[in-house]
C-alpha cells in the first residue's frame, strides 16, 4: 500500500479529490477541502490531511511486536512510534507526558491490556490496533463509547491456526509426539511395539465457536471423515452442521471438542468440569483459542485422574507457564502458543498493520476493522 | 446356504463341508492385539506348535492339505512354498503391502491373492498428514521445547512454515495416495503425483519421473508399495531436487528412500526436514536422526488403531469366508 497518490491529487483544484465522497457530500466544503489542513470529514469535525504533508503521526506501541523482529522487518516510516520502555519514566508518567498525549493511535500486541484508563489518559487516539486476531486484552466497549476504531489480525492466521489444531488432534488422537519420543529414547528397539492410537474417521468433532478460525477447523476434519457439530453464540444461518445451544450437551454428544471461539465475560471458563466430564475418559480437548476459555485447573485434575482422553494445547491461562502435572502425561501435547507464527503468515501481518495505519491515518477504511457482531 | 459377505452374524455354514485348512505362518498380531480368536468355520494348520522345521512340516501330509495361506507382512510366501503346496489356491495377508509375497508365482498358478484392502488407508493417510504438520509446524518439537520447561515468553520458539500454497507430490496414487490428497486439499495444498501410469480419471497433474515431481514440489509424501522399481527410488538426487527446504513424509516402506543418503542430507541442512513411520533397518533408527529437530519419529505405527485392526480382522474373515464359498474376494489384488 502506498500513499504517494495522494501527494498529487491535493495540490490540484481539480475535482480529483482523494476524499470524493466527501466532496459529494460536503459540497459546501469543497472550496475549502484543499486549502486548510483540516479536510472535510463526515465522520468527525476535520479529517487530517494526507500522510506526507505533515509531521509523522504518533504511534503509542505498547510491545515491540514480535512479527516484525521474527521476520526482520522493520517498523513501517511514516509514523512515530512511542515507546515505554526506551523511556526513565515509569509507564504512568510516561502515559501522562506531553508526547505521548497526541498519540493517535495505540498499536498492542496479544496479552498487552488497553484499558479503560489508558484510553481516558490519551484523548487523542482514535484507534487500536491489535497484531492478535483475539480481543480480549482490549477494552472494546469502552472503545465504542468513545468512537476509537478497532482493528485485528484479520482473516490473516485462521489458515495457520486451524492446520495447528488439526495437528494437534491428529498427534494427540495417533500419539505422534509421544512416538516420537518412544523412538528418540531407544525403546522401539528395547520395548517392542508402541500402543495403539485412535482412528480420526468417525469421531465426533465438537467446534465451539464456528467463526472463520472455527469454520477452516470444521472443513479440515470432514476431509478427515469426522462429523462435525457446534456450539457458538448463536445458531449460523447458513451452515449445515448441527447446533447446539449448550457447550455441555455439544460435549456430551462429542469425542473431540476444538476450542475456537475467543475469550470474554461468556467464555471464560467455559469449559469447566462439567463440560469436560460430559466429553468422557475418551474424549480429547483442543484449544487454539485462550486458556481461560478453559478451567484449567479443573482440565489438569481430570488428566491426571484419567478421567479425560487427553488434550491438545496452544494456550494457557497463566502464559508462559504450563502447569507441571501437564509436563509428565503422554497423552498431552503442548505448544508454545505457535498458532500464528509461520513466515507467511507473519509477513500478511505485518503487511495488514502497516496498510491499517496508512488507511486509517490517510482517512481510508480500515482494512481489518473490528466490527459489532 | 450360501454366505453373504456383509453379514454381520455367524459365519454360515461352508458348502457343508469340513473346515477348509489354512496354513498360518504366523499368528497374527492383529487379532492378539484384539484379543481376538480365529474363526473355527477353518483349520489353522500352525507350524510353530510342530517340531518340525518348516521344510518338513510342508511336506507333511497336513501342510500339503492346506487350500489357503493366511500371512502377515513379516512372513514370505515364495515360490517354493508355493510349489510344495499344489492344493493352495489362495493367499490372504493381513498386509496393505505385498513385497513379501511372490505374486508373480501366484498369478501362474492361478493363486488368487488378497491384502488389507482399504482396511488401513484412512489411518495411514492420517498419520501421513500428521506428520506433514508436524514437520512444518513444528508439532512435537515444540512439545519437547515447553516440556523442558524453556518456554518464557511470545514468540520464541522458531517460525513455522505455512501448510497452504505448498505444492505437495505424491508417490504412489493408490487407496492411501488418493486419500492423503483429499486431505492435503482441504488445507490449501495443490497436488501432484508420480504413479507407475497417469491415473486416468484423477485431475491432479501427473510427473512420470519422480525427480521431475521433487523439483516442482515442497514436500514429497511416499505412499506407493515397495518392489524392485520402487526401491531405493527416492535417491540423492531425488532428495536434493526436494531442496534445502523440502520435506519428505513415508507411510511406506523404508527402503522406498535411499536411507544413508537422507540421514546425510538433512544432518548436512541439504534437505528442510522429514516425518517417517518407516525405516530400512526396523526397529532400529539411524542415530543421526535422533539429534535432529527437523525430524519426526514414528514406530512404524501408522495401521495400529483398534478401528483399523478390527476392520483388518473383519476383513480377513470374509474374505476367507467368501472364497470357500465361491463368491468374490472383497479385497482382490487385481493386476494394475
Amino acid at each position: 500500500m502506498t500513499v504517494g497518490h495522494h501527494m498529487d491529487d491535493v495540490d490540484s483544484s481539480t475535482s480529483l479529490s482523494p476524499f470524493p465522497k466527501q466532496q459529494q457530500q460536503n459540497s459546501s466544503l469543497s472550496t475549502t477541502q484543499f486549502d486548510s489542513p483540516m479536510a472535510a470529514d463526515p465522520e468527525s469535525s476535520g479529517g487530517p490531511p494526507p500522510l506526507r504533508r505533515r509531521a509523522p503521526r504518533c504511534v503509542l506501541l505498547l510491545r515491540h511486536p514480535p512479527h516484525f523482529t521474527l521476520i526482520d522487518r522493520p517498523l513501517p516510516d511514516g509514523f512515530r512510534f512511542l515507546k515505554p520502555w526506551e523511556s526513565p519514566l515509569p509507564f504512568d508518567d510516561f502515559l501522562a507526558s506531553d508526547d505521548v498525549r497526541s498519540a493517535e493511535a495505540i498499536l498492542t500486541s496479544q496479552g498487552v491490556p488497553v484499558t479503560a484508563d489508558m484510553l481516558r489518559r490519551l484523548p487523542a487516539v482514535r484507534l487500536v490496533l491489535t497484531t492478535s486476531a483475539g480481543l480480549n486484552h482490549i477494552d472494546l466497549a469502552e472503545c465504542r463509547r468513545r468512537g476509537v476504531a478497532v482493528a485485528g489480525a484479520g482473516e490473516v492466521y485462521s489458515e495457520e491456526v486451524a492446520d495447528l489444531a488439526i495437528g494437534l488432534l491428529i498427534d494427540v488422537l495417533r500419539k505422534v509426539s509421544a512416538g516420537d519420543r518412544y523412538v528418540r529414547r531407544g525403546s522401539w528397539s528395547s520395548e517392542g511395539e508402541f500402543a495403539l492410537g485412535s482412528k480420526l474417521g468417525g469421531k465426533r468433532a465438537g467446534v465451539v465457536g464456528l467463526g472463520r478460525i472455527g469454520l477452516e477447523v470444521a472443513k479440515r476434519l470432514e476431509a478427515f471423515g469426522c462429523t462435525v457439530s457446534y456450539n457458538s453464540r448463536k445458531k449460523k444461518p447458513y451452515v449445515l452442521y448441527p447446533f447446539y445451544s449448550d457447550v455441555r450437551e455439544l460435549a456430551t454428544n462429542c469425542d473431540v471438542l476444538v476450542i475456537c471461539c475467543g475469550l470474554n465475560e461468556q467464555t471464560h471458563h467455559m469449559i469447566n468440569r462439567e463440560v469436560l466430564l460430559a466429553l468422557g475418559k475418551e474424549g480429547v480437548i483442543v484449544n487454539i483459542g485462550r486458556g481461560s476459555i478453559i478451567d484449567e485447573k479443573e482440565m489438569v485434575q481430570l488428566l491426571v485422574q484419567g478421567e479425560l482422553g487427553g488434550a491438545g494445547l496452544d494456550v494457557f491461562e497463566n502464559e508462559p507457564k504450563v502447569p507441571e502435572e501437564l509436563l509428565a502425561l503422554d497423552n498431552v501435547v503442548l505448544s508454545p502458543h505457535t498458532a500464528v507464527f509461520t513466515t507467511e503468515s507473519l509477513s500478511e501481518l505485518c503487511d495488514l498493520v502497516v496498510g491499517n495505519l496508512e488507511a486509517f491515518f490517510s482517512d481510508k477504511p480500515l482494512l481489518s476493522p473490528v466490527l459489532d457482531e | 446356504m450360501t454366505s453373504h459377505p456383509q453379514n454381520d452374524g455367524a459365519p454360515p455354514p461352508l458348502d457343508r463341508r469340513p473346515p477348509p485348512p489354512v496354513l498360518l505362518l504366523r499368528h497374527p498380531t492383529q487379532f492378539s492385539v484384539l484379543d481376538r480368536p480365529l474363526p473355527d468355520t477353518f483349520r489353522f494348520l500352525k507350524p510353530w506348535k510342530s517340531p518340525l522345521p518348516l521344510g518338513d512340516f510342508l511336506s507333511s501330509a497336513d501342510a500339503r492339505a492346506a487350500e489357503a495361506i493366511l500371512t502377515s507382512g513379516m512372513t514370505p510366501v515364495t515360490a517354493e512354498m508355493l510349489r510344495r503346496l499344489p492344493g493352495v489356491r489362495l493367499v490372504v495377508t493381513t498386509s496393505a503391502g505385498l513385497e513379501h509375497i511372490d505374486v508373480a508365482e501366484c498369478r501362474r498358478r492361478g493363486i488368487a491373492v488378497a491384502n488389507a484392502g482399504d482396511a488401513y488407508s484412512e489411518d495411514v493417510a492420517d498419520l501421513a498428514v500428521g506428520l506433514l504438520i508436524d514437520v512444518l509446524r513444528k508439532v512435537s518439537a515444540s512439545d519437547r521445547y515447553g516440556r523442558r520447561g524453556s518456554w518464557s515468553g511470545e514468540g520464541e520458539f522458531a517460525l513455522g512454515s505455512k501448510l497452504g500454497g505448498k505444492r505437495v507430490g505424491i508417490v504412489g496414487l493408490g487407496r492411501t495416495g488418493l486419500k492423503v490428497a483429499k486431505r492435503l486439499e482441504a488445507f490449501g495444498c495443490a497436488v501432484s503425483y508420480n504413479s507407475r501410469k497417469a491415473k486416468p480419471y484423477v485431475s491432479y497433474p501427473f510427473h512420470s519421473n519422480v525427480c521431475e515431481l521433487a523439483t516442482n514440489c515442497d514436500a514429497l509424501v511416499i505412499c506407493c508399495g515397495l518392489n524392485e522399481e520402487t526401491h531405493h527410488m527416492i535417491t540423492r538426487e531425488v532428495l536434493l531436487a526436494l531442496g534445502k527446504e523440502g520435506v519428505v513424509v513415508n507411510i511406506g516402506r523404508g527402503s522406498i528412500i535411499d536411507e544413508k543418503e537422507m540421514v546425510q542430507l538433512l544432518v548436512q541442512g541439504e534437505l528442510g526436514g522429514a516425518g517417517l513411520d518407516v525405516f530400512e533397518n526396523e526397529p532400529n533408527v539411524p542415530e543421526e536422526l535422533l539429534a535432529l529437530d527437523n525430524v519426526v519419529l514414528s514406530p512404524h505405527r501408522a495401521v495400529f488403531t483398534p478401528e483399523s485392526l478390527s476392520d483388518l480382522c473383519d476383513l480377513v474373515i470374509r474374505n476367507l469366508e467368501a472364497f470357500f464359498s465361491n463368491k468374490p474376494l472383497l479385497s482382490p489384488v487385481l493386476d494394475e
